[in-house]
């Protein structure tokens, strides 16, 4: 089963260099202390929801896991807040990936959002229960940015997959 | 199992099932966060992670920094007259209590000696600078350039030129993290300057402080200043903390509401003061006669025998 977007193309293996590399990409711009700013999306959730959903054999929960823990420590907080809540995330995108590929791109957006969403509010619900402040609705915001930047994502992480297009009249595709 | 030379494809292998990978880590998570939350136990796993991850973390506030560089660069000659201006008239109002303090403290010391109380430690404090605040939103934090290397210990009061900030509570190798007033979990021992009527201020979110337990006809009034009292062994007493800014006196409760803005730009970012560790604890209880010890209030016990 290819994946039918757009591009129509038949892509190519993944590299697991590749996928290692962005998933650190992705770390390293959360690291970047924004402060409160409110939208600036969770890169390490957006890219960990692009593979699980395009390659669930190789990135799954115990990827989501380790990065849940590293976001905990550089965000200042609880240890297993980010941990549990990019598990929850790794499960349903996986779980997403056999449907969502058929769709295009603005409606794959339109199934991730739930699932930012949700994240966020395992995290909320996981803090607010030890008594933590309500960050607001503001908050909420960052997991639309990330879903709006699921079109731009979805090209920028296939670029090394995607063959040069040969046209052939002999071949059926 | 396989023929020699056949092995099964590799996407008959997937391990363990996904749900039940999903109760692993989830329950792994949930342990974590538990341990976390109510034991406080995993403080030299988030160090050690904290320490590896630290040179990428540098990396990381270079466009910040960058951008900060650029807009200093193109702040207006104007505006740095104007604050420049600000900054002199400041110091001209301040040198008359600056020039009399040494005076003062000499003659606080006298006075002291001739009434036979402790003299009051000189306190440290060491100049650090607010880099950013945590990315956390549940809670109110922020990361300070000075850390363990620099001999900054948790539980370290931080002040700005106004008053209070925070309190320094987990620190790094290079950095440390100061949990801010208005932050929920955050409680202050402070004590009205008008009549010295003493209170806890706890953090009330968005920016603001509330103090707690004071009955409804408690005499406190709009615009009153609060400073720390010191009974809590941890801030210095008389710095100030916030201004009462509305009182909510409903007679169906049986304690006033009382809401108080901070003093200090703790919302803000800059420079901060982290003053040192305080050492001078109370006298012990067993060597004064009970007469001279107060009834009331929250008192630092502890055991030098």
């Amino acid at each position: 089963m290819q994946p039918t977007h757009a591009s129509r193309r038949i892509l190519l293996p993944v590299r697991n260099w590749f996928i290692v590399v962005t998933l650190f990409l992705a770390l390293l711009l959360n690291l970047i202390p924004f402060g409160r700013l409110p939208g600036i999306p969770d890169w390490v959730a957006l890219v960990l929801a692009f593979w699980c959903v395009h390659q669930p054999l190789k990135v799954g929960m115990a990827a989501g896991f380790v990065l849940g823990l590293a976001m905990d420590v550089a965000d200042a907080s609880v240890m297993g807040q980010h941990a549990l809540a990019y598990v929850l995330l790794a499960f349903a995108a996986a779980g997403l990936s056999r449907r969502v590929l058929w769709f295009p791109l603005s409606q794959q957006a339109l199934h991730v959002l739930p699932l930012f969403l949700g994240m966020q509010l395992v995290m909320m619900v996981a803090r607010m229960v030890s008594g933590a402040e309500f960050p607001g609705v503001l908050w909420f915001l960052s997991s639309f940015t990330a879903a709006l930047l699921w079109h731009p994502v979805t090209y920028l992480l296939l670029i090394p997959q995607f063959r040069p297009e040969d046209k052939d009249v002999h071949r059926p595709i | 199992m396989s023929v020699v030379g056949h092995a099964p494809p590799p996407f008959f292998k997937r391990g363990p099932a996904p749900l039940v990978r999903l109760v692993f880590f989830v329950s792994l998570s949930l342990i974590l966060l538990v341990a976390d939350l109510r034991f406080h136990t995993l403080e030299w796993a988030r160090l050690a992670v904290a320490t590896v991850a630290w040179p990428l973390q540098r990396i990381t506030w270079l466009p910040i920094d960058a951008a900060g560089d650029v807009g200093s660069y193109l702040a207006r000659q104007s505006t740095l007259l104007k604050e420049n201006e600000e900054l002199r008239r400041r110091q001209l109002g301040t040198a008359n209590l600056l020039l009399r303090q040494q005076h003062l403290e000499q003659e606080n010391k006298r006075l002291r000696a001739l009434l036979d109380m402790r003299a009051r430690l000189p306190v440290e404090g060491r100049i650090a600078e607010i880099l950013y605040a945590a990315r956390d939103p549940f809670s109110r934090r922020v990361i300070i350039d000075k850390g363990m290397q620099q001999g900054i210990s948790a539980g370290q009061a931080v002040v700005d030129d106004v008053g209070i900030i925070g309190q320094v509570v987990r620190v790094f190798p290079l950095t440390a993290e100061v949990l801010l007033l208005t932050d929920k979990d955050q409680a202050i021992p402070v004590e009205v300057q008008r009549n010295g009527l003493r209170a806890v201020l706890a953090g009330a979110g968005s920016g603001m402080m509330e103090l707690r337990f004071l009955a409804a006809n408690a005499e406190v009034q709009i615009g009153d200043i609060l400073v720390t009292s010191g009974l809590d062994g941890v801030y210095l007493p008389g710095l100030p903390v916030a201004k009462v800014v509305k009182i909510d006196r409903d007679s169906a409760y049986s304690f006033a509401r009382i809401t108080c803005s901070p003093l200090a730009g703790v919302e803000r970012h800059g420079l901060a003061l982290v003053l040192g560790a305080r050492t001078a604890l109370p006298p012990q209880p067993d060597d004064v006669p009970a007469a001279e010890e107060p009834s009331r209030g929250k008192r630092v016990k502890k055991k030098v025998r």
